[in-house]
């Protein structure tokens, strides 16, 4: 592994009685793109404002090069940072907005006008720099915001929901820009956000956070693919889940709604007739029985949601209900509402989570 | 069925004449110096006595010192009172209400106790000393006013926010009151301003307890003793005093305007 460029130890924040962040650790090598991905209140922003110097960890520490900045301030630590609401000045032009964290610097007057002229042609906004933020878009806004906080050439890149006040559209283009300008110009990014399709698409590794805690850190597709708790596998994509009992614990084989599959194991403590929970990814589910797939389940068509290119299914099992998506054939109309089906899918791809 | 208007219009007719009325008769009344016929006369006598060039000028020199004290004291405790003390916030609040509780004359005596001549600061000891007491005292008395316009200017921008994004591109508190929070909130400062510059020039009680030579005392020495020039200073402090008001609304047209889109 490359040598760490931010490493965060022990990381702790109280609030008063409550504890936001327990003893989070990480490190990440320099120009990766890091998600710190979790639901509300779970702690990453918090994370994110202790790197930035905004709040004071109760305990541990975060270094940056090696160095350590734990109690250095916020205007000490040669960061950037792009915050949800935009935060561009008011008062500025778009050329001032950018040329704030050069003109603190001290940069003279035409180095700073190459520098911002350079940032308007990186976001895609030359001749932009007369305008004042109310006269731009929320999109164009936070690319400003984006110039603005690059503009410095800080050390680390700090990212606060910067897609969140945006609209779909506008979201999916800002990430996708922001993650080519992050890969042009290298530069270690520390991403918030509560999307896990956002986290999944342009991060190099995420932090998956719960209460506080780290549940899982990888590189997107292993935190999809092999997610390592419950929490992890259900916040971070669709997650079914089959109700099953124990027919033979020495065989793996389980009963649901009455149909006999073998399993490759089985969690530990299973006994005949134990109920136990089975999880596993839609996309592991196919219609029909398809080659390679080594359990066959006969339900009901629940519902069929048509989304255009997809068609999603929900199959009922008895008690369960899976849901699945597949393909439009045009050639061939939907499954309708309560016709039989059968579905398909291979026993390895069954995920066995610990709590 | 469209409700009658005549209410509504008889009222705000009834509550303007209550104002209108007494302007009107003081202004006709300015303009009778000469016998027989309305001239400017009043006016003429006015501009032209030294004592009101004096005294006018001397004020507007107190105001201006005032608004500046009170923008350097007001600007940052508002500016961190929001940031890092909004718990403190009813406290100074109420804080900033006392100077319309506590009537001026009360205000004046204690200043005199504490600041006379013989006291371990004796301000009221020298007439540059008794200047700057006045103009502190013209801050305190302004301070409602000059508190709750810059309060308002901070509540229209996102304070946290904007001084977060100055502090991490390196700013310190004080290019960021600076450059940031003060260019944002200019326009409530200068209506805060214009409030404290409107009080200061008919300001009585304390210029005159203190016995400065300023616009108010001059003002009631002439109502004293004249009879058609009180009325003419009358309407020239009012049309000051309306100038100062226009000002504040000609100067909400240019506050940085925030846009919070989201395409």
């Amino acid at each position: 592994m490359a040598a760490e460029f931010l490493r965060v130890e022990k990381l702790t924040k109280r609030f008063g009685n409550n504890t936001v962040v327990h003893g989070v650790d990480f490190a990440f090598a320099k120009g990766e793109f890091i998600s710190l991905l979790g639901p509300s209140g779970c702690g990453k922003t918090t994370i994110l404002r202790m790197i930035a110097g905004f709040e004071t960890p109760t305990s541990g520490s975060i270094e940056v090069e090696g160095q350590d900045i734990t109690h250095l301030k916020p205007n000490q630590r040669q960061l950037g940072m792009v915050f949800q609401a935009y935060a561009l000045f008011p008062n500025l032009n778009v050329g001032d907005n950018i040329g704030f964290g050069l003109k603190i610097a001290g940069m003279g007057r035409e180095e700073r006008r190459a520098r911002t002229d350079e940032m308007l042609r990186l976001i895609g906004l030359p001749g932009f720099e007369k305008r004042f933020p109310y006269e731009m878009s929320g999109g164009q806004q936070q690319r400003v915001a984006l110039a603005r906080a690059i503009a410095p050439r800080p050390r680390m890149l700090l990212l606060d929901e910067p897609l969140s006040a945006l609209d779909a559209k506008i979201r999916v283009s800002l990430r996708e820009e922001i993650r080519a300008i992050q890969l042009d110009l290298g530069i270690t990014t520390v991403f918030v956000t509560h999307d896990q399709e956002e986290a999944l698409s342009i991060s190099d590794r995420i932090v998956v956070m719960n209460a506080g805690h780290i549940e899982q850190l990888g590189a997107p597709h292993e935190v999809y693919n092999k997610p390592a708790t419950r929490f992890v596998a259900t916040f971070v994509g669709t997650l079914n889940t089959i109700e099953a009992s124990v027919a033979s614990a020495a065989n793996h084989q389980v009963t649901i709604d009455g149909q006999t599959v073998a399993l490759p194991s089985l969690p530990s403590g299973a006994v005949d007739g134990s109920a136990i929970s089975l999880t596993l990814r839609p996309e592991v589910l196919s219609v029909g029985n398809r080659p390679g797939n080594d359990i066959v389940l006969a339900g009901t068509v629940a519902d069929v949601t048509f989304l255009g290119s997809v068609i999603r299914l929900r199959v009922a099992l008895g008690q369960n209900t899976l849901s699945l998506d597949t393909f439009n054939d045009q050639r061939t109309a939907p499954p309708t509402r309560g016709e039989p089906v059968t579905i398909s899918l291979a026993s390895k791809d069954l995920l066995i989570l610990g709590e | 069925m469209k409700p009658s208007r005549f209410w509504p219009w008889f009222t705000l007719l009834l509550g303007a004449s209550y104002f209108i009325i007494p302007l009107i008769a003081t202004f006709e009344f300015s303009l009778r110096m000469r016998r027989g016929y309305y001239s400017f006369d009043a006016y003429l006598s006015v501009f032209s006595d030294p004592r009101f060039q004096a005294t006018f000028g001397y004020s507007v020199v107190i105001g201006i010192f005032a608004i500046i004290v009170g923008v350097l004291i007001v600007v940052p405790a508002v500016y961190f009172v929001r940031l890092r003390l909004p718990w403190l916030r009813p406290f100074v609040e109420f804080l900033t209400l006392l100077p319309l509780i506590i009537p001026a004359i009360v205000l004046v005596y204690g200043y005199i106790r504490l600041y006379n001549s013989s006291s371990l600061i004796p301000f009221t000891g020298s007439a540059l000393g008794t200047d700057v007491l006045l103009v502190f005292a013209y801050v305190t008395l302004a301070l409602p006013y000059m508190y709750r316009a810059v309060d308002t200017g901070m509540r229209t921008i996102d304070v946290q926010t904007l001084t977060e994004a100055a502090q991490i591109m390196g700013a310190n508190s004080a290019t960021i009151i600076a450059r940031v929070i003060l260019p944002n909130v200019l326009v409530a400062v200068l209506s805060g301003a214009f409030l404290t510059f409107a009080i200061v020039i008919g300001e009585f009680t304390i210029a005159s307890l203190l016995n400065r030579p300023a616009f108010g005392p001059y003002l009631q020495n002439i109502g004293a003793n004249r009879a058609y020039e009180p009325a003419a200073l009358a309407i020239i402090s009012f049309i000051i005093t309306w100038g100062a008001m226009g000002m504040i609304n000609l100067l909400a047209r240019f506050a940085p305007r925030t846009s919070a889109r989201t395409d």
